[in-house]
């Protein structure tokens, strides 16, 4: 119970971090309306082309972008979120405090990206998403049911989000520094993730296997959910599975490192 | 003004408007006079702490003094040069330390950040070399060259900083904050580096600093400023006057006795036979020792000097008890 | 004169502190390989969405994939040209935030030429040469009746387009000193662009395309002379001469970019933030 309360604290922080850069809010917020606006545009040209693409029709294909432009800053889909300061911590040796805290490393650190995950969708990704609402035709379910569900398959979305993102900072126990990961992360984030193209969308094998990487669990599956393109429960079952993996993963890895810790003395 | 005035400031003004979050929304704008109308002038080779609390105008003095700022009113030269009209030019020949930033490249060797300098600052290769060297020397710079900057301690990084200001042989020196957050040991080395350079090549040297020892140790004349305005000028032993600071006589009489009186000096502390005596700095000493070593039984004693430090506080109050009473 | 001799000091100051950062960075050489190397694979991830693109379809806005890597070719190096000489800008919000700014005003060189080269990084030139293959094919690839004009215009392109990219850049920065705190905002117009321009302007609306052609004219980077050289109709009726008009257009973008920054500049030093 007190334990709960503590990674509530936690959280919170995380949350109020965020909301002091209102000024960066409002940028980001900027930007992200700008580049929802480019593609819906490519978007638009393609499914002229080809309507029906990927199963999905022009209405849709506009809501996948906001909803896109939402999670942007929300699963910190290129990085920069908690893992950032987690890898400057480990590669400062400062992890060594983080580690005699009577809390659980990964659960601190997933309620402070928990809390900044939060504050990004509400600070700064609804906005753009109701700029796309607004100006572009979108297909919004209209059943309380469907919101609902979307809204799981967000805070699942989140957790698979953190998981690959603690596995790439705790790399750097071992590599040293960050930029390497950093940029692999930033690669397969943006592109395995569907920002530039939803993965419905990708052609022959490539997109079977795109569909079922742990990526897909981040936008295409919310995406899904809200346009009752998927049963809800399939795509709850999926993010579950990666995140369940993947934090596992990120244990044992925690674990390795923490004894890696112990020996060499920080 | 003396005509051998290096530094003229006449009537230097400096305004910020500031806004301020009043609600959520509402902001509300006003004017902060940060320099105050100030006016000093700097003779070449001299050797000038400048004071004060926090805010109270240094740093935008010599933000102003750099050309980083331009003043909203009044006239300022160094050198000859209106820093904020010709701030590349006066750039050749000042160097300028601020203490809580370095100017050094932060991610590469030291080194690195002195070669771009001899580049820069058009340094002649001879006098690079020979500045370098003697620099390195005096500072124990040697085994700190190829370290990057961000590694070297905030002691190291000083002396790094200090060297890079004066690669160039700069007129004058303007040293903000330049022993703030050091230890002892690298505090009393950077002084006594300041001194050497202030003796051989004749810097002009102008110090803001919170540490009253830096100025104690370092400058013959003082500048103390609150509030954006000058509160003095002069000699380091005048500022006791002026803060009509009072210096303390420890007594040590023979046995215990009740405190002792001699007007104007009060007892202030008693313990045991000891007793601690407080009367104003410009009465003599000699006049009150005489007093009462005819009426009382004395073993000892000895006068303490008021540490700057309490006369610039009482400076302070004197000052904010005027500012009250003119509000209410 | 004095304007001059500003330019030539300014460009002193940016060849010495570039050049620094790059024999720093040539110290670990394999570590510089692998980031352009990274740097080429994360800029080239916008092509293979294109690719993927014209997996499912033939045309886009009615241009070819040849077509449309012509302007993406454009678009991406003049883009990474502009990014390697000024790309280190957006970190000067926080410079100012943290005060390190002020170091750069007591040093004798122009301000903008040390923020410019400031951690100067030739990693960036992974993004040039992405997007000079991707040109490269797309001059093979596409089906143009090459003439002198058409020839000329290509290197013209690349050359202005740098310039506007640049100037975007510096009004950036000068926007940076009134909100610090905004830096991202640039990225909608620096990122924004680029990824605006390596698609035919007949996907976008017309007003945004009116947008990027007489306010912020971003469309003379590649659209307006592109669309000549492939003898495609540009959305908006212009008259022929506009697609020589990218030099021009860069120079008036530089000169207002620079008093923005002058005005910038001034504005922090009566102001101190």
């Amino acid at each position: 119970m007190g334990s709960g309360r503590l990674y509530l604290a936690v959280a919170v922080g995380g949350f109020r971090r965020y909301a002091t850069y209102r000024a960066a809010t409002a940028a980001g917020v900027f930007t992200n309306t700008v580049f929802g606006v480019i593609l819906v545009y490519t978007y638009l040209a393609l499914w002229d082309e080809k309507p029906h693409l990927g199963g999905y029709d022009q209405a849709q294909a506009v809501t996948y972008v906001w909803l896109g432009q939402c999670l942007y800053a929300t699963l910190a889909i290129q990085g920069g979120g908690a893992e950032k300061d987690l890898m400057e911590r480990i590669r400062t040796g400062e992890i060594a405090v983080d580690l005699y805290r009577p809390a659980d490393l990964q659960l601190w650190w997933l309620a402070g990206d928990m809390g900044r995950a939060l504050f990004q969708m509400l600070g700064r990704g609804v906005i753009p998403f109701a700029f796309g609402a607004l100006f572009f035709p979108m297909a919004l379910p209209t059943e309380f049911t469907a919101w609902a569900a979307c809204l799981v398959a967000l805070l699942l979305a989140m957790l698979v989000s953190f998981a690959i993102r603690y596995l790439a900072a705790l790399s750097v126990f071992w590599l040293l520094d960050g930029m390497g990961v950093n940029q692999v992360m930033m690669i397969t984030g943006i592109f395995f993730s569907g920002m530039v193209l939803p993965l419905n969308a990708f052609p022959g094998v490539f997109g079977d296997i795109v569909r079922v990487l742990p990526w897909a669990a981040q936008i295409q599956m919310p995406a899904d959910v809200l346009m009752g393109e998927t049963d809800p429960l399939a795509a709850f079952a999926f993010q579950a599975a990666w995140a369940v993996v993947l934090l596992a993963a990120g244990r044992l890895l925690q674990s390795a490192a923490t004894r890696r810790v112990v020996v060499q003395g920080g | 003004m003396q005509d051998d005035a290096f530094i003229e400031l006449d009537g230097v003004e400096k305004v910020f408007d500031v806004r301020k979050k009043t609600g959520f929304l509402k902001r509300e704008r006003r004017q902060v006079r940060a320099v105050d109308s100030i006016s000093f002038t700097v003779a070449r080779g001299e050797m000038v702490g400048y004071i004060g609390p926090n805010g109270a105008g240094k740093s935008t003095t010599i933000k102003m003094l750099t050309g980083i700022l331009t003043p909203s009113a009044g006239r300022l030269r160094v050198a000859g040069i209106d820093p904020s009209r010709e701030r590349k030019r006066l750039a050749h020949r000042i160097g300028v330390v601020f203490g809580q930033r370095t100017t050094l490249w932060w991610d590469l060797p030291l080194i690195d950040s002195y070669k771009l300098m001899h580049r820069m600052y058009r340094i002649p290769d001879g006098r690079y070399r020979e500045n370098l060297e003697r620099l390195v020397e005096l500072l124990d710079l040697g085994p700190l060259l190829d370290v990057p900057v961000r590694q070297l301690s905030l002691g190291q990084r000083m002396r790094g900083d200090i060297a890079a200001a004066l690669l160039h042989d700069p007129e004058v020196l303007y040293l903000d904050e330049p022993t703030i957050g050091l230890d002892v040991i690298s505090k009393a080395k950077v002084r006594e580096f300041l001194r050497e350079v202030n003796a051989e090549r004749g810097t002009t040297v102008l110090l803001t600093t919170h540490d009253l020892q830096d100025v104690e140790q370092l400058c013959s004349r003082v500048m103390v400023i609150d509030h954006g305005r000058l509160m003095y000028d002069g000699p380091l032993a005048g500022l006791h006057e002026v803060g009509e600071s009072e210096r303390t006589l420890v007594v040590d009489l023979e046995r215990e006795l009740p405190p002792i009186e001699a007007a104007p000096a009060r007892v202030v502390k008693v313990e045991g036979p000891r007793q601690w005596l407080a009367f104003p700095a410009g009465e003599s000493a000699a006049v009150l020792v005489a007093r009462i070593a005819a009426e009382y039984p004395l073993v000892d004693l000895s006068v303490r000097e008021p540490d700057i430090e309490a006369v610039i506080a009482k400076m302070y109050g004197e000052q904010a008890e005027k500012a009250q009473r003119a509000v209410s | 004169m004095a304007e001059r001799n500003a330019l030539l000091d300014g460009l002193r100051a940016y060849r010495l502190i570039a050049g620094m950062w790059v024999r720093s960075s040539m110290t670990y050489r394999t570590s510089f390989v692998v980031t352009v190397f990274g740097n080429l694979l994360v800029t080239g991830l916008d092509f293979v969405a294109i690719l993927l693109m014209f997996s499912q379809v033939d045309s886009l806005g009615g241009w070819s994939l040849a077509e449309v890597a012509f302007l993406y070719g454009l678009s991406v190096t003049a883009f990474g040209i502009a990014d390697l000489v000024l790309g280190s800008m957006d970190v000067l919000g926080a410079r100012m935030r943290d005060g390190s700014f002020d170091t750069l005003l007591v040093r004798p060189a122009p301000v903008l030429a040390q923020v410019g080269a400031d951690h100067f990084a030739l990693r960036r030139l992974g993004r040039i040469t992405q997007g000079a293959v991707v040109l490269g094919y797309a001059l093979v690839a596409v089906d143009v009746d090459w003439s002198a004009p058409k020839v000329v215009l290509v290197p013209v392109m690349v050359v202005s387009g740098a310039a506007i990219f640049s100037a975007v850049f510096v009004a950036g920065a000068a926007f940076q000193i009134f909100a610090q705190d905004a830096a991202e905002v640039q990225n909608a117009f620096t990122y924004g662009g680029t990824t605006l321009l390596q698609y035919p302007p007949t996907v976008f609306g017309k007003d945004l395309v009116r947008g990027v052609t007489f306010m912020l004219p971003l469309a003379f980077v590649n659209w307006v002379p592109a669309a000549y050289v492939l003898g495609r109709p540009y959305p908006i009726g212009l008259p022929e001469w506009t697609a020589f008009a990218s030099p021009l257009v860069a120079a008036v973008c530089c000169a207002l970019a620079g008093l923005a920054w002058r005005t910038g500049l001034r504005s922090y030093r009566s102001t101190g933030s």
